[in-house]
């Protein structure tokens, strides 16, 4: 017993060492939120990692990874290095956007990340795209979409769902149901709180698991995957989790209380996990140290590299509006 | 020389490109069965297929999104919306994510999309389904905006567009569309420059897609009065080519355009800010326009064509410039 039956115990580790590693990157980018030195909009996913790490870690490299404004995670956990991300949300050129995008844009093609993308809603039409594309050129590779459940009251969702049945895309919807659409409750927006009955609806194949278990969120995507690789469609996925910070560093929480927040606080899917490794032996306390102390200078290194970086020249400022033009 | 239509000219474009990229493929709403709205692409299902041919549901906003999606993914869509005022469920894909992606991800996506769309009044179909809304789309960098007025260009235009790596849009006045003539299709087209369709000396008159014919008819009608007209067709209305019309405005020192958008903040507003701006000095009369009444477009026949310019207000108006 390893706390993850169905995989080895380096792949189990692995798991708590990137929830450590997205958790500890956000941390940070807080205090230089702080600090002044990160601007515009931070949305943090703590509390929420276990999402994006089980069902990141259950696809293959070269599928592609759409996702949200809350995006750090996905995108490190995708190959993105930490010093680009860190080096972007510092609005330097070394970023992974050249500083064009901040937070919300991480952008990567090598690793086939497609961003990062601040409309909510935004990212499922062009992920049915892509996907579309997987499908007319007859590869196996799929597309994971990250979306909020805000989302889900969009027509976008509606739109893109009911296109990928019907064209059976290789489209993997991974719905990451954190109760609130910023501050607005789930119930206070959307008639149908039932979240799969939505995608039932389009007759794609649905399933809610418990977004604060990693272990859970691994199997049941690894097993969305093979589905949706053989070429039986998309498959749609509600992760039930929880935002432990504001929606972003400038929400006072009006709209949740904190006795909430606090009960899904005590379900954080770290220390739930990291007991499990220890429970089953497959860590002990010198190696959840040497973990920490790994994330530890993964980060820093990251804030130095971004802090050292450097502004994109002026003279470049229209570069790329069309592609190889300086300006238009 | 064949007689052709621009319909059948358009359908000719589509059938090439689909036969020279196996990654070219067709998809909007009633493209295939149907044969188009405007029956563009009939009988393209037949020989090529559903997968290259590709029906729709009513979605503009995933079918455009997807066809940003598709262009990153390797292809090169040629997604058709039916009418302009449609598209306007699709600005968010278009203006949010395909004008976008390549600046925002530091110069990393290109998005080979091409969009083709009815645009125009002129056949009663009243306030929503009528309205020329290019201008707004030529106001968002990142987005390159054609409007093929001729045969020529509607044969002609669609293979550079599939080969740009960024996203155009192409914009078919509706009433193009049984627009008949000659066509030399050998003739390879840019989709960079205005071209001046008429010579002349006394003024400039600056038209494109639905209104090229109308300027061309006013300028005959001048010729007539022994006005010398030069007509300048835009083909490009993003980016402009500033060139072009800067150097026709400066022989003929008067400038007239005639757009279908409404008056304010219009394209043909941009252009006369071009003109005074580089031009201002050459100038002999301050520059005018015709464009389309300020109202959403009406369904009675008299109140549709007394909002759109005609050719009798083009000749009024240059006869104004030439005082």
């Amino acid at each position: 017993m390893n706390g993850h039956p169905s995989i080895d115990s380096s792949a189990a580790v692995g798991l708590l060492f990137d929830m450590l590693r997205i958790r500890r990157l956000e941390e940070r980018s807080a205090e230089l939120y702080g600090q002044g030195r990160i601007r515009g909009f931070l949305h943090l996913y703590i509390g929420e990692e276990a999402v994006a790490v089980g069902a990141v870690h259950a696809l293959a490299p070269d599928d592609a990874v759409v996702a949200t404004y809350r995006e750090h995670g996905h995108a490190l956990l995708k190959g993105v290095p930490m010093t680009a991300i860190m080096a972007e949300m510092l609005g330097y050129q070394e970023g992974c956007s050249r500083g064009r995008g901040g937070s919300m844009h991480l952008f990567d093609a090598a690793t086939r990340f497609f961003g990062g993308n601040a409309i909510v809603g935004g990212g499922l039409p062009l992920a049915a795209g892509l996907a579309l594309a997987e499908q007319m050129q007859g590869s196996t590779r799929l597309v994971a979409c990250f979306f909020g459940e805000g989302a889900m009251a969009e027509g976008a969702f509606h739109e893109a769902i009911n296109l990928a049945a019907l064209w059976q895309l290789p489209v993997l919807f991974c719905c990451e149901n954190n109760l609130y659409a910023m501050g607005t409750a789930l119930e206070r927006s959307q008639s149908q709180t039932d979240l799969c009955a939505k995608a039932a609806a389009y007759k794609v194949a649905a399933q809610a698991v418990d977004g604060m278990d990693v272990v859970a969120v691994h199997d049941a995507t690894r097993q969305a995957v093979e589905r949706v690789r053989a070429g039986l469609g998309p498959y749609f996925l509600e992760f039930k989790t929880y935002r432990f910070r504001a929606h972003s560093m400038f929400d006072p929480e009006l709209y949740r209380d904190k006795a909430e927040v606090e009960r899904w606080k005590a379900r954080d899917p770290i220390p739930a996990y990291r007991a499990r490794l220890l429970a089953g032996k497959v860590l002990d306390d010198d190696g959840v140290a040497a973990l920490l102390a790994e994330v530890e200078r993964e980060v820093e290194a990251a804030v130095a590299f971004a802090e050292a970086g450097t502004l994109e020249p002026l003279e470049t400022l229209c570069l790329d509006v069309y592609t190889g033009e300086g300006s238009a | 020389m064949t007689r052709i239509t621009y319909r059948e000219a358009l359908r000719q474009a589509l059938r090439d490109a689909l036969l020279r990229d196996p990654r070219v493929f067709l998809m909007g709403e009633d493209v295939g069965r149907y044969g188009g709205t405007y029956a563009v692409s009939k009988g393209l299902l037949d020989e090529f297929g559903a997968e290259r041919i590709r029906d729709t549901p009513l979605s503009e906003l995933a079918f455009v999104g997807a066809g940003i999606g598709a262009a990153l993914g390797g292809m090169r869509p040629i997604v058709e919306v039916m009418t302009v005022n449609f598209s306007l469920l699709a600005l968010d894909p278009l203006v949010n994510t395909a004008a976008t992606l390549r600046h925002m991800s530091g110069g990393q996506f290109s998005v080979p999309l091409v969009l083709r769309m009815a645009t125009g009044a002129g056949r009663q179909l009243a306030a929503q389904h009528s309205h020329s809304l290019e201008g707004w789309f030529a106001h968002v960098p990142g987005l390159k905006i054609l409007a093929p007025a001729t045969l020529e260009d509607a044969r002609g235009m669609l293979w550079p567009a599939l080969e740009d790596p960024d996203p155009v849009l192409i914009f078919e006045h509706a009433q193009l569309y049984n627009l008949e003539g000659e066509l030399d299709d050998s003739a390879p087209l840019d989709i960079r420059s205005a071209r001046i369709r008429r010579e002349g000396t006394d003024l400039t008159l600056i038209a494109y897609g639905g209104t090229l014919g109308k300027a061309l008819a006013a300028a005959e009608s001048l010729a007539a009065e022994g006005l010398s007209a030069e007509v300048i067709d835009l083909r490009v209305l993003r980016p402009l080519d500033d060139a072009t019309l800067l150097a026709s405005v400066c022989k003929t020192r008067r400038a007239l355009v005639v757009d279908e958008g409404w008056r304010s903040g219009s394209l043909a507003a941009e252009i006369i800010a071009r003109i005074v701006e580089q031009g201002f000095y050459e100038l002999d009369a301050p520059p005018a326009r015709v464009c389309s009444a300020e109202v959403p477009m009406p369904y009675a026949k008299h109140l549709e064509e007394a909002a759109l310019p005609q050719v009798a207000g083009i000749v009024a108006a240059a006869r104004g410039l030439l005082g």
